[in-house]
């Protein structure tokens, strides 16, 4: 039975990591296990930017360990970028098996507002459902409440839930049938 | 993002594998169709195959820049998108892009955000192109001419007429008596011109009083006159690139046609308690069923605004005098009613269609659909019958070529009519007509009438 393998790197909210693991397992409804990760992340940092290149630290993960049929998800507080855009909240391979989430833009103090961890934890885990979704191959979503709605700011993160539309929910039962 | 409907096509041209690797998994999780080419001249290959909604186009490529290649897709299609990506806010190199008809442009690295709102907009503006072929196409299949029934010669001139004068521009007069369908014409003609994406504009001049008309053709300012309280466009402006359609120009008042004959020749005016000078492309249509030579000849209606005006004439026939389009006409307005009163009226019994031919219909075709109306309204389903139609109808109206009926032909016009007044009581006709049954029966056989 394949299941998801949760991991993290430069990551300061180790505390977040069970209650991430139990949501996406419910939502998802596949196991997520927490692993350890041995992973130097420090080719994908661009001097110019001062950032992380996501697509390359997704090929890094996929690369540690051969995932088979589970789906990789690692979580960063680094500050995460593609070539082209300014940055991104996360990736993943789509209908692939590498996904990662960073919480560097989730955090209301980025934007000169008070700290709130439990924002944090519920911002990052609509990301990792979000992206999750990718790895089965599920594209953006136009329901609002959806968690395949896409986020080009944060806002738009708060304003959907942690949970899949009906759609969407059936096009991920589809895609892991296959799977399985 | 894709909302069940066909997903659109996006292709990124840009030489460096990263942005297009990247742009490419950004949009594929959108949901859009896309893909990618590294110079100018795999862009232009992937359009010889396939034709593409949004190009996102990087201006520095080695070999043809995108300036070059969106100069050489205008030639290929020009119902592609195009955005331009640039590494430097130059703002020379974006207006050359925008002069070039790019839809917009925007700077590297671009904000997600940014990026989400242009191509959303972009989606927007196809969304907006394709409605408008749409209804373009529609309006096309609605200007067909089925409200003008017709198929005798007179009516065939007539139609020949309007497609021939639909695609110039020059103003049409359109003469005929009341109610011979000069307004649906004119409706005809704006239809088949090059304006017909623009509005007809219709006013009656005959119905308005000289100031009132004044206001309601150019318009009026805020407190021009007692009453408007608010600057309201004249008919004028509201037909500008359309066609203006003037009924009963024949009525209107020597100070209007002045008014009017320097509006056609300015293309300018003002409106009312205005100083605002206001330009406008019109078509002008009038009708008249006044004779205007004669109206020229007593000094009722300028001669330069005849002559303005009198450029091309459209003569529309008295319906009496296109008998053979009466049957058409009157079962064209059967169905029209039966489907508006939902009336199960499917036709019309021969001997009430020899009473509508030969009916002389001073009102035309307008007092022919008002009387069919009213036989759909009177009538029993499914047949209009003879006792349906407006009393007066029941009349023998017609007469001969020369004004004179032969004694055979009279004698058949009042049986007919003895006969429908009785409802075809053979022996209260008889007694009306004096004469007895027999013979009435051998008339009746002899001039073939039938109930």
């Amino acid at each position: 039975m394949p299941a998801i393998k949760l991991v993290s790197f430069h990551f300061r909210f180790s505390e977040f990591l069970q209650p991430l693991a139990e949501t996406i397992q419910r939502i998802v409804g596949w196991s997520v296990d927490l692993e350890p990760l041995d992973f130097d992340y420090s080719y994908a940092f661009h001097p110019e930017r001062r950032q992380y290149h996501s697509s390359q630290i997704l090929l890094g993960i996929k690369n540690l360990s051969s995932p088979g049929q589970n789906k990789m998800l690692a979580v960063t507080d680094l500050d995460l970028f593609i070539p082209i855009l300014t940055f991104v909240f996360g990736e993943a391979q789509l209908d692939g098996p590498a996904a990662v989430v960073s919480t560097f833009r989730l955090r209301p103090e980025y934007y000169g507002l008070p700290q709130d961890n439990n924002l944090v934890l519920q911002r990052l885990i609509k990301e990792c459902i979000h992206e999750i979704g990718h790895t089965f191959g599920l594209v953006h979503c136009w329901n609002p409440g959806c968690v395949l709605n896409a986020s080009t700011y944060v806002e738009e993160i708060d304003l959907k839930t942690d949970e899949f539309c009906r759609d969407c929910k059936r096009n991920l039962g589809r895609a892991q049938e296959k799977l399985l | 993002m894709s909302d069940g409907s066909r997903p659109l096509s996006i292709l990124i041209v840009d030489d460096e594998e990263s942005v297009r690797s990247s742009l490419y998994h950004w949009f594929k999780e959108d949901g859009y169709h896309v893909d990618v080419a590294e110079d100018a001249y795999v862009a232009l290959e992937k359009f010889e195959h396939e034709q593409w909604n949004i190009m996102l186009l990087d201006i520095k490529m080695p070999g043809m820049d995108g300036l070059e290649l969106q100069k050489k897709m205008n030639d290929v299609s020009n119902d592609t998108v195009v955005i331009v990506m640039t590494a430097f806010a130059s703002v020379d190199t974006a207006v050359q892009a925008l002069k070039g008809g790019a839809f917009d442009y925007i700077v590297k690295p671009f904000n997600p955000e940014d990026l989400s709102r242009l191509v959303r907009n972009a989606a927007r503006q196809i969304e907006l192109k394709n409605e408008n072929i749409q209804l373009k196409h529609k309006i096309k299949q609605l200007a067909h001419m089925d409200e003008i029934v017709g198929k005798s010669q007179q009516m065939k001139r007539v139609l020949d007429s309007v497609e021939t004068v639909a695609n110039s521009d020059s103003t049409v007069v359109i003469r005929g008596e009341s109610g011979t369908g000069k307004e649906l014409i004119a409706r005809a003609i704006h239809c088949h011109s090059p304006r017909r994406y623009y509005p007809i504009v219709a006013v009656n001049c005959g119905a308005l009083a000289e100031t009132l008309l004044e206001s309601e053709l150019f318009g009026h300012e805020k407190g021009a006159f007692t009453g408007a309280q608010s600057r309201r466009k004249g008919k004028f402006e509201m037909a500008d690139k359309g066609t203006l359609f003037l009924d009963e120009i024949g009525n209107i008042s020597e100070k209007m046609q002045m008014q009017l004959l320097r509006v056609l020749e300015a293309k300018q005016f003002t409106r009312l308690g205005g100083n605002q000078t206001i330009h406008v492309d019109i078509r002008l249509i009038c009708a008249t069923n006044k004779n205007l030579e004669k109206a020229v000849e007593e000094g009722a209606f300028r001669e330069d605004l005849y002559y303005r005006i009198n450029v091309f004439t459209i003569f529309l026939p008295p319906l009496r005098e296109r008998r053979s389009d009466i049957p058409l006409l009157a079962q064209h307005f059967v169905r029209k009613y039966a489907a508006s009163m939902n009336k199960p009226m499917q036709d019309i019994s021969p001997e009430a269609m020899d009473l509508l031919i030969r009916h002389d219909w001073r009102g035309n075709v307008r007092e022919l659909e008002n009387a069919i109306e009213r036989a759909m309204v009177v009538g029993k389903p499914p047949v209009i019958l003879p006792a349906d139609m407006p009393f007066q109808l029941a009349q023998p109206h017609e007469e001969s070529r020369n004004g004179i009926d032969s004694m055979a032909g009279m004698e058949k016009k009042h049986i007919s009519y003895v006969l429908a007044k009785t409802e075809w009581n053979i022996s209260r006709a008889a007694q009306l007509l004096e004469i007895d049954r027999v013979t009435l029966y051998n008339k009746i056989k002899k001039y073939d009438l039938k109930k």
